[in-house]
Order: C-alpha cells, then sequence, then structure tokens
C-alpha cells in the first residue's frame, strides 16, 4: 500500500524500493523512471548567426530577429541581443527557450548585486565567467543549454568580446561569428577588423556587420532580412530598432537548370 | 527539624509583589537569612504606567493580556523610540527616503552601518530599531522580491512587498520562543502603479502614506510633513524637504553626532533606487542647516 496521496492514480514504479527493504548495495538503482528522465538531445526553436567586432569605441554586435521552429520561419520578431546590466550586451543562437532562461538567471544576478548597493556592478568579465561556468555545468549534467553565445561589454575603458557555447568552451578575439555566419562571415570580419581594431569608426563598423548580415542573408536559409545591431561604448548600451537589409535579386534572372526554369 | 551536616535549610521560597523572588534559608551559624533568587518574576517597568503591565502577560508573545494586548510587541514598539528618525515622502514623481543615523563612535567609518537597504531595482526599504533585525528584514523582503519576480515574470509593486513582509512580521507575534522584531520600517518604491509608501510595525500591520515618520523623532516629523503640500512636490524638492526635517527633529542638546542618509526613487533616477548623489546631498545638508537657524 502506497500512502502517499499524492502517488495515488499515478503510475507505479515497483522497482523503487519505498520501504528500504534491500540492503543499501542491493538496492535496485535503475528503477523505472529512469528512462522517463528526458535531456534536450537537439534545440527546437532556433536563432541563427550572431555577430561582433571590435571598433575604435567599443563593441558593435549584430543578430536578426528570427526564430525558426525546423526550416520554418516561426517568428519574426524575436531580439536575440539582450543587455545585462550596464556594461555589457549577449547574443545568442541556438535554441531560443534556453536563452530566455539565461536572459532571467543574468536578471536575477544583476538585480542581486543591485540590491546589495556595494559600489560594485557587473562588467563583460564577470558576465562571461558566469556565463562559462554555468554552460560548463549544465554541459557535465549531460543536460546543455543549446546556445552559442556572444558577450560583449565595454567597462573601465576596456572593451570585452567573447564566446561560450553549449560545451563550455570559451574564446575571446576581436571578431566572433556564431552558428553559419562562423563559416561565412567570419573570413569577412576578420579581414576588415583585424589590425584595425583602434581605428575603426562606428560608420565603418555599422558597414562591415551591415554587409555581413547581407552575405548571411543570401546563404543561410534561417536567417531573415530584418536585423537589429547593439553599441557597447563608454556610454553604456545601445540597441538598435530592428533594421531592413537592402538586397538585390537582379542575378536569379539568370540561374538556370533548376526550379521552374529549366532551360 | 533535624540538622545533620549543619548544612543550610531551605525554609520557604516568596514572590514578593515587587516581582522579586526570594528563597529564606535557615543557615546553622547565621540563622534565617533572605536570599535573592531572581529578579522579573514578574516584570517592572518603569516607563509604562499601565495598570495591567507587571501582571505576568508580558514575557512572552504567545501570551494575550487579559485586556487583550500582547506586551512584547507594545516593547518592540519601544525598541524603535529609541533609535534615531527615519521618514519616507511620496511626492508627485517619485518618493525620497531620509534617516537620521546616530552614530555612536568617533571612530566608526563614515558611511558605514547604514539603515537604507535595496529591497529590489525600483523598492528601498528604511528603518528604526535595532539595526539587525532590519537588516534581516531587508534580506527577507529582497528574497520575497525575487520570489514574485520568479513567479509573475513581473517587477513586485509595492504592495505585494508590504503583505508579504508583514505576514513574516505577524508570525514574530505568535510565538513564545521568539521575539517579535524591533524595527518599523519605511517601504518605499515607484511600481506600476507609480510612487508608493508604506510602513510596516512589529505586530505585521502596515499603512500607506503619503508622508511616513519613525523613531525618535517621529512626532515633530510627523507635523512637519503635514505642512507639505505633498503631492506637489518634486523629487528634487522633496529631498531638501527631508533633509530639513531630519536636522529639524536631531535634538543636539547632549545628542550623538548624526549622519544624514538619504536614497530616492523617481524619473531622475529612471526609477531605480538609489542613494541621493553626493553633489545634492551636500545642498540639502547646506539648506538644511541654514533653515534651522533661521527656526530657532
Amino acid at each position: 500500500m502506497d500512502h502517499f496521496p499524492t502517488n495515488w492514480g499515478r503510475p507505479r514504479n515497483d522497482a523503487f524500493d519505498a520501504y528500504g527493504t534491500y540492503p543499501i548495495h542491493q538496492r535496485p538503482v535503475n528503477d523505472t523512471f529512469t528512462d522517463g528522465v528526458q535531456r534536450t538531445q537537439h534545440p527546437i526553436v532556433t536563432g541563427t548567426s550572431v555577430l561582433a567586432i571590435k571598433y575604435k569605441d567599443g563593441i558593435m554586435m549584430a543578430a536578426d530577429n528570427l526564430a525558426s521552429y525546423g526550416s520554418l520561419a516561426r517568428f519574426k520578431d524575436v531580439q536575440r541581443l539582450h543587455p545585462v546590466g550596464d556594461h555589457t550586451v549577449i547574443g545568442a543562437g541556438g535554441d531560443m527557450s534556453d536563452f530566455q532562461y539565461i536572459q532571467r538567471l543574468l536578471d536575477e544576478l544583476v538585480t542581486d548585486e543591485f540590491a546589495a548597493q556595494d559600489g560594485h556592478t557587473l562588467g563583460p568579465v564577470e558576465i562571461h565567467e558566469y556565463l562559462s561556468q554555468v554552460m560548463y555545468a549544465r554541459r557535465s549534467k549531460i543536460d546543455p543549454l543549446w546556445n552559442s553565445l556572444v558577450i560583449g561589454g565595454f567597462k573601465n575603458g576596456k572593451s570585452f568580446l567573447s564566446y561560450v557555447d553549449l560545451l563550455g568552451t570559451t574564446y575571446t578575439a576581436s571578431t566572433i561569428a556564431t552558428g553559419y555566419g562562423a563559416y561565412i562571415a567570419q573570413p569577412l570580419l576578420r579581414t576588415a577588423v583585424e589590425g584595425f581594431e583602434e581605428t575603426l569608426t562606428e560608420e565603418q563598423a555599422f558597414k562591415i556587420l551591415e554587409n555581413s548580415m547581407r552575405v548571411l542573408f543570401y546563404r543561410d536559409a534561417r536567417s531573415i532580412n530584418k536585423y537589429q545591431t547593439a553599441t557597447i561604448t563608454e556610454k553604456g548600451v545601445t540597441i538598435s530598432e530592428s533594421r531592413h537589409l537592402e538586397t538585390s535579386w537582379s542575378f536569379a534572372e539568370g540561374i538556370r537548370g533548376y526550379g521552374p526554369q529549366t532551360q | 527539624m533535624v540538622v545533620e551536616n549543619g548544612g543550610p535549610i531551605l525554609v520557604a521560597v516568596v514572590v514578593h509583589d515587587r516581582g522579586i523572588m526570594y528563597s529564606y534559608v535557615f543557615f546553622p551559624r547565621l540563622g534565617l537569612t533572605r536570599l535573592e533568587v531572581a529578579r522579573r518574576w514578574f516584570s517592572i517597568n518603569s516607563t509604562l504606567t499601565m495598570t495591567s503591565i507587571g501582571t505576568g502577560y508580558d514575557l512572552s508573545a504567545s501570551t494575550y493580556s487579559p485586556d487583550g494586548r500582547i506586551f512584547q510587541v507594545e516593547y518592540a514598539n519601544k525598541a524603535v523610540e529609541n533609535s534615531g528618525t527615519a521618514i519616507g515622502l511620496r511626492v508627485k514623481d517619485g518618493v525620497v527616503l531620509a534617516v537620521e543615523k546616530l552614530v555612536h563612535s568617533k571612530l566608526l567609518v563614515p558611511g558605514v552601518n547604514r539603515r537604507i537597504h535595496t529591497v529590489d531595482k525600483h523598492i528601498g526599504l528604511a528603518s528604526a530599531g535595532l539595526l539587525a533585525d532590519s537588516r534581516h528584514l531587508a534580506n527577507r523582503a529582497r528574497d520575497e522580491a525575487v520570489n514574485y519576480r520568479d513567479l509573475l515574470h513581473s517587477p513586485p509593486t509595492l504592495k505585494s512587498v508590504a503583505e508579504r513582509v508583514g505576514l513574516y512580521l505577524q508570525a514574530y507575534t505568535l510565538y513564545s520562543s521568539v521575539r517579535p522584531f524591533g524595527v518599523s520600517t519605511i517601504l518605499a518604491g515607484v511600481d506600476k502603479t507609480g510612487p508608493q509608501l508604506y510602513v510596516l510595525e512589529p505586530s505585521g500591520v502596515f499603512f500607506g502614506y503619503h508622508g511616513a515618520a519613525v523613531g525618535k523623532g517621529r512626532q515633530l516629523a510627523k507635523t512637519e510633513l503635514e505642512k507639505l503640500n505633498l503631492a506637489e512636490l518634486t523629487t528634487r524638492e522633496a529631498v531638501m524637504e527631508a533633509a530639513k526635517i531630519i536636522y529639524l527633529v536631531h535634538e543636539d542638546a547632549n545628542e550623538k553626532e548624526f549622519e544624514l542618509e538619504m536614497s530616492w526613487i523617481g524619473d531622475e533616477t529612471k526609477g531605480l533606487h538609489v542613494p541621493v548623489p553626493k553633489d545634492l546631498l551636500e545642498e540639502a545638508e547646506r539648506q538644511a542647516k541654514a533653515a534651522l537657524e533661521n527656526f530657532d
């Protein structure tokens, strides 16, 4: 007889030794519920690339507004750049529900720090460290948060740009591109930015990102021509309204060999 | 009675009507002696002149007196009355908190032992009474605010935090094993319903106010607050008025030094609870001192 009313009417677990009748070393370990515990095997609603570069005044980031459900362009007004405190923005690709969870983690962290009123604020370095610990801890539980994250920030005259992913892998660089952008946009960013981090103006930085986003939109089938940028400088954090990518498809006229035009 | 080893013999135990417990002991050499065993068998409180005091109903928060009062809660209010004044002003576009922090030693580092705490981004808490109690209460309020955010995914309203903290305070008026909180707390903040100001008492009751004062100088502070047109004041003006009131209620006759501690929440702070900036605080103190000289 199960004396716990909350268990009544639920599937019974006969392998579980409720009354401790087995000696500890013989107690059944793999009970019938073991198979019922599931972890994230793959992301569901996903965001694609995030791009970020260093420039003269700080960091500039870009991410489009699409959250895909498989190959379906499901949500077209999702913001994938999230401000954390006064000096940091994180951008996320991968599972959007995991990203929302991370946003809540960080918001609580920032609120706690604020309430301490001890004269300290969290900078990008601290946020990066925190996220890398969270991501690595979750992968070690074999239950990862399925994201690749870009952390960009500016505090005390220093800019900071780094990457953390679902495995807990981290690195910093002057250009970062996640997802499909790691293949398509990263080489473009590197040639445009490396060696010019201290000279690129805001306009130039924006042109570089805009151009990369356009290339990604042409090439990445999980992207959309609507995106936002974020700048993090001495003055703080600004995240733009949604921007529209200008594209030209006239070249498609000449393409032959598949689709409706077979000849 | 046979005295075998010449040791003392307990003859009687008597409880004196003034609350002192005596035992009468016969010592073979000294004769009958009266020993004081315990004081405060019944408590004698000279500060309270109510007739029901000293009747044995004031040692536990879990027992009513015959006329329906809980003395431990009233004593907690006494603890509050010994503390420096704290005031709160709810005005047109925000709220201001100010505290007269008595500095008990010249050796203390300035700015230490803060009596204004931050509960959430948009909520501040000022208290009068036992500082350790108020820190504990601020921590509890923070936990409640975080819990509210987790539950409802939105910043907590002042009322919801006041309700929860009030419930917590009240739980400490029910049991003989605990003591009620020795603090009166002013909760201030700006939420979706606008500027809000609540006062929580050791009993757990709370009320909303336009202007509030707790601690030693609360009576004078309240009369000064009533003179202000709080609904029309800006937060910036309220900072000046708050400083004037704290300086006014501070009794400087053989009184200790004090530090003025102020925080505000309003449009100017983007809805965040932050300390009043240094330059504004200094200006407010200057004006307060000037006003005090005119007042005398």
